[in-house]
């Protein structure tokens, strides 16, 4: 007897989150509400970008899973583990392979195709929640576009440090109408969803959002006229490993001489690069 | 002789009920209430028909005792509680041909960043009390559409500069100041994108007598100088007579009597306004 239907949900949830996934799509930015489903890890470690990427894969698909810029973290080991139990089909590290990236925390270096889906794991989808307890007052703040709150938020950060200090989940202008938590990647990675050829579709499984942006969108970081958005600068720092420069670097001490060094985050583009597979 | 001045703003016959009504309280011209209260379906008539026009540069004074709905007019003219009946017109506001009170949520939040503001009695509705002191002020530029930071910070410390905060503590929280300060920023947050109305509920209440001259004269400085339209809202008869061109005296969510400020006080026609006018110390 076989113990799960195929990618573990039974073909009705599938179709209930691929229905709240289509209307996040049609919605740019919007959150849309889900059943989220109890999974077998614990919420908060990824279920919302789980259950996206359980309820659209197929046969054919191949999956890719990173954790914070890394195939081989032990969060993306076992999803991808799980996911293959599931579905029995191909994984892969390889960017440009795979069909669909569940990703934590980054974007891939290597740009993606139209034929590619972006799974993203978010832990707060809504943007006005640091300054906005109230899920009831925060749905009538979206409806009526009135986002003065995380304006006002960036501009205290100007006004204590001299300049934005969002680290990561720098917010977004999503087709000029909703502002939305683009999940925590660097701000480095916000430039690559505006007009992104692939679809990027973000879960929140604990919060129970579905969101997305659709291929081709504007997608804006939020900035003052006269304190535009900055990404982390990396200029004059190159990869230890593989020499690459201008992408997303870990910072590395050498414990025993004291002095940093970098590292491409992105652990399968460095290996492509080392291994010459990159063009 | 008549009137040939628009008003600024135009409330028509605005009621507010807190309940259903019921066969009892249906028709108020009935006068089957107890005050503003309806004892078969408790429900409460907190402003009952209310009218009033608001001239340009003008300070209206609305006085009446607590449970008059005096706060209520005022949060409902804000959009803070929806309106039962009625209608509102601000010349400011599609030529004054739109009822404001049945635009969508969207077009209130623009009436409220753009045309109006408030001065809440409790500073606790109308600031963020953790945030800074200028972040509060730039907080109503940016709802009204600015993006410019330098021009917010020297707008926000102009204002507070004007308000007497001083400037070394302008990036500090209204949360450490003290009540008349909280007030005195509330009032910059209000006057930053130059609103022609300006709602000023129980501003001074609370507050002790030489803060309270200074806020007032803040309030009449303002309206000399930007010719701003103010609706203040007080009970306390010396504020009002210190401040307002016209004043509404209001019992039971019913204006009982209206006129020039000299005039109500002077001579009050209306048996309750006799009562509040001598109880005057």
């Amino acid at each position: 007897m076989k113990a799960y239907n195929f990618a573990f949900f039974d073909e009705g949830s599938k179709r209930e989150i691929r229905r709240a996934t289509v209307k996040a799509i049609s919605i740019p930015g919007y959150q849309v509400p889900f059943a989220s489903r109890e999974m077998p890890i614990a919420r908060g470690w990824g279920t919302g970008g789980l259950q996206l990427t359980l309820s659209l894969l197929g046969q054919d698909d191949i999956v890719k899973v990173i954790d914070q810029g890394c195939d081989e973290s032990v969060n993306a080991v076992n999803i991808k583990k799980f996911i293959n139990k599931m579905t029995g089909i191909r994984e892969t590290e390889q960017t440009a392979t795979a069909t669909i990236i569940q990703s934590r925390h980054r974007i891939p270096e290597v740009e993606l195709r139209a034929d590619q889906i972006l799974v993203l794991q978010v832990p707060i989808p809504e943007p006005l929640r640091e300054v906005e307890p109230s899920e009831y007052i925060t749905q009538r703040l979206h409806a009526d576009q009135e986002y003065s709150a995380i304006w006002l938020m960036l501009f205290e950060q100007i006004m204590k440090h001299n300049k934005m200090t969002t680290g990561a989940d720098h917010p977004v202008l999503v087709h000029q109408r909703y502002v939305m938590s683009p999940s925590p990647i660097p701000r480095y990675d916000n430039c690559k969803l505006h007009n992104s050829k692939a679809l990027i579709l973000l879960g929140a499984g604990r919060e129970k959002k579905i969101y997305a942006i659709p291929p081709y969108t504007t997608v804006q970081s939020l900035a003052f006229n006269d304190y535009p958005f900055q990404t982390e600068d990396f200029s004059g720092r190159t990869c230890h490993l593989c020499g690459a420069s201008a992408v997303y670097f870990d910072e590395l001490i050498d414990e025993e001489s004291g002095h940093k060094y970098y590292q491409c985050n992105d652990s399968s583009y460095c290996l492509q690069r080392l291994n010459q597979e990159l063009l | 002789m008549y009137c040939t001045e628009e008003p600024i703003l135009k409330v028509n016959n605005m009621v507010k009920q807190f309940g259903t009504g019921c066969s009892n309280c249906f028709n108020l011209e009935e006068e089957r209430l107890e005050k503003n209260y309806c004892p078969c379906c408790q429900t409460v008539y907190a402003c009952q028909g209310l009218s009033l026009e608001l001239y340009e540069g003008e300070i209206l004074g609305i006085v009446g005792e607590s449970g008059s709905g005096k706060s209520t007019f005022m949060r409902c003219l804000y959009f803070d509680q929806e309106v039962t009946k009625g209608s509102a017109y601000i010349r400011a506001y599609k030529k004054g041909q739109a009822n404001i009170f049945e635009q969508n949520s969207q077009q209130k939040r623009y009436i409220r960043n753009q045309i109006m503001a408030m001065v809440y009695q409790n500073p606790y509705l109308g600031l963020r009390m953790n945030f800074s002191s200028i972040g509060n002020v730039a907080e109503k530029l940016i709802a009204s559409g600015n993006r410019e930071v330098s021009y917010m910070t020297s707008r926000a410390s102009e204002l507070l500069n004007k308000v007497k905060i001083p400037s070394y503590r302008i990036r500090e929280a209204p949360q450490n100041f003290s009540g008349g300060m909280q007030q005195r920023v509330q009032i910059a947050k209000a006057l930053s994108n130059n609103p022609p109305i300006l709602l000023l509920d129980e501003v001074t209440t609370g507050l002790d007598l030489s803060v309270q001259a200074n806020v007032l004269d803040l309030i009449k400085r303002i309206q000399r100088e930007l010719k701003i339209s103010m609706i203040i809202v007080s009970h306390d008869l010396a504020v009002i007579r210190m401040l307002a061109d016209r004043t509404i005296v209001m019992l039971n969510g019913k204006i009982i009597e209206q006129g020039l400020t000299d005039q109500i006080l002077e001579d009050p026609q209306h048996p309750y306004t006799q009562q509040l006018v001598h109880s005057l110390l």
